[in-house]
């Protein structure tokens, strides 16, 4: 090696300048709520969303590069899940104003540095390429949401939901230290890259190591599947959304998940990638995945049916959401992962965007039941219009941005089976989608006509606060103008397939 | 020389523990011993390769491992307690005023 080679581990830093500089700003937040003499109700979260774009602003500045080995790594996929995540994580706090003026008095700062730390440790999650960074990045992640989805802790629901929540994910995260033991112990590395290559040697001498790494493979599913919300590991998401604050529950099934997936990722197709073969085949995780998106779309898709409380509904519709874009996961091509890609960042919108609706309708009037919100269309024409707008975005009506992302995840999938004979289970994979496609569009529709048609005006006004309102606005405008114009995303989005090395 | 299967074995016994104890306790501290029980048994299957293969990276993760399980117990207690102020029960049973 040249002395050129040789490089100042500080040096490194700069690559990580938006994930440090958020981080000193969650502790500003802190800070400053509790030295703050005059307590206002908007301040901290007013800094909380500045921080949000500043770190926006440095990582759009920030250069590609890898750090401390293959610790850190920043490409177009961390670039492109950071923005996902900073996104989701400032529509969450837009959209948190109405429940820290009259439910949140005395923690403001914790409750918006919290969602910031959050944050910190998805934005790493997405840039590790190696376990020990990965799960750290994790477990950063969900340790502030822990405290968040408990965070009103004089009520019921919100502390049963922060004890399901905090008990699911130490589960889950035991499981998958469990896993990431059995990888490490295979391979003798913890870089994910470097470990495809030596379980592949290793594994041309002893093929025995293959049924260890199925157990590898399953305990980092099923850990990961927690996360994710991934059937059979679903059972929390909806006590849990229907318990935390509504923000909350919109940051775990849009920020969490989009953790989960790129998580996901990491393991699975950069470190694993090698076992999809068919000489391979009790490793080949694809079909066990593709099973579970399966199931993940036909039970969230029917068992949202029934529910009568929105926040629930909405925590069933994202179980099924999850199996769509984990089509993408599965299809092993260039256009699946980008499609994954493209696929959260239309759900962040319209996710948001309903939750925030719902955030508003719940200060208001203090409910969350379906029916509640019959009549709406009569007292507040524009909140009604824009929730179905997002509804519909949900369901994949063109054309708005679901229908698009919803298209590209089949599109890809459809383009794998036919490119490769092995992998014609993906055509049963679609159709299931398509169909369960038609089934979701009953319970979003049932939403609209309950706001629409109904013969009596509600008995409720909304009235349109502002920060909030901001963001239900910067929703529709995500839906409509990426639903028109997906161009500049899907290139972006095809990036990331590059990240992976699927080459176009 | 103890051979490494053996350490794995007492990895995965105390894995096994640990998760039937998740799925079957009914008290939440309980459950939330037995997480802790699963965390070790990884904390050592990964000690365990880490010296059978000579490198130092299994360590460095036990190392931080530990560090997080301890954040983890100190917001899991905090729950706990907060539920107890609210339903002066640890009981999961309890716990199900949210069903589908």
């Amino acid at each position: 090696m040249s002395s050129m080679d040789i490089t100042f581990p500080a040096f490194d830093l700069r690559f990580m300048a938006p994930e440090i500089f958020l981080f000193l700003w969650a502790l500003f937040v802190f800070a400053y709520d509790v030295t703050s003499k005059r307590k206002s109700s908007t301040a901290a979260g007013y800094l909380a969303m500045l921080g949000l774009m500043i770190a926006g602003a440095i990582l759009a500045y920030t250069n590609y590069g890898q750090g401390y080995g293959s610790m850190f790594l920043f490409e177009p996929a961390a670039k492109f899940f950071k923005i996902i995540f900073l996104g989701s994580a400032f529509m969450a706090i837009g959209s948190s104003f109405g429940i820290t003026k009259e439910r949140i008095i005395n923690h403001r700062g914790e409750f918006f540095g919290l969602i910031l730390l959050s944050t910190v440790g998805m934005m790493f999650l997405s840039s590790s390429n190696e376990l020990l960074s990965l799960y750290i990045g994790l477990e950063l992640t969900t340790i502030p949401l822990f405290v968040l989805a408990s965070f009103f802790k004089d009520n019921k629901l919100s502390v049963e939901a922060g004890i399901k929540y905090f008990i699911v994910g130490a589960f889950s995260s035991a499981l998958l230290v469990y896993g990431m033991s059995f990888l490490y112990g295979l391979s003798g590395t913890t870089d994910l890259v470097q470990m495809k290559i030596n379980i592949a040697m290793t594994h041309l001498t002893f093929k025995e190591i293959g049924v260890i790494l199925v157990l590898a493979n399953v305990l980092i599913i099923a850990g990961l599947g927690f996360k994710l919300s991934l059937p059979p590991f679903h059972q929390w998401a909806p006590d849990v959304y229907e318990g935390s604050p509504t923000p909350i529950a919109a940051f775990l099934s849009v920020g969490s998940k989009a953790a989960g997936l790129i998580a996901f990722a990491k393991i699975f197709v950069n470190g694993l990638y090698a076992f999809n073969g068919p000489e391979m085949a009790p490793n080949d995780w694809g079909i066990l995945v593709g099973i579970l998106a399966c199931a993940a779309m036909i039970l969230g898709n029917t068992v949202a049916i029934r529910q009568t409380n929105i926040k629930r509904m909405l925590a069933y519709s994202s179980i099924a959401q999850v199996g769509y874009i984990m089509i993408g996961m599965v299809t092993m091509n260039d256009l699946g992962i980008a499609s994954v890609g493209f696929y959260i960042f239309a759900y962040m919108f319209a996710n948001m965007g309903a939750f925030a609706i719902v955030a508003i309708f719940e200060e208001r009037t203090g409910s969350c039941e379906i029916q509640s919100y019959a009549g709406l269309s009569h007292t507040s024409p524009v909140l009604a219009t824009t929730f179905a707008v997002f509804l519909l975005s949900l369901a994949g009506i063109p054309p708005l941005a679901g229908f698009f992302a919803k298209f590209f995840v089949f599109a890809s999938a459809i383009k794998m089976a036919q490119a490769d004979a092995t992998a014609g289970w993906l055509y049963w994979i679609v159709g299931v989608g398509l169909l369960t496609a038609v089934f979701s569009l009953y319970y979003y529709a049932n939403i609209i006509k309950v706001m629409f048609f109904s013969k009596e005006a509600s008995p409720y006004r909304v009235h349109y606060t502002f920060p909030s309102f901001g963001i239900v606005l910067i929703g529709i405008a995500g839906v409509i103008i990426f639903g028109l114009y997906p161009e500049p995303i899907l290139k972006f989005a095809s990036d990331i397939s590059l990240s992976f090395g699927f080459l176009p | 020389m103890i051979p490494i299967s053996a350490y794995l074995i007492v990895a995965a016994v105390l894995f096994g523990i640990g998760t039937v104890g998740v799925l079957i306790s009914r008290n939440m501290i309980v459950v939330f011993m037995c997480v802790e029980l699963m965390l070790n048994a990884a904390n050592l299957a990964l000690i365990a390769f880490s010296r059978a293969l000579n490198i130092m990276d299994g360590h460095v993760f036990v190392f931080l491992a530990l560090a997080v399980a301890a954040a983890e117990a100190a917001v899991g207690l905090a729950i706990v307690l907060a539920v107890y102020r609210n339903r002066e029960t640890v009981n999961i049973d309890r716990f199900d005023m949210m069903k589908w």
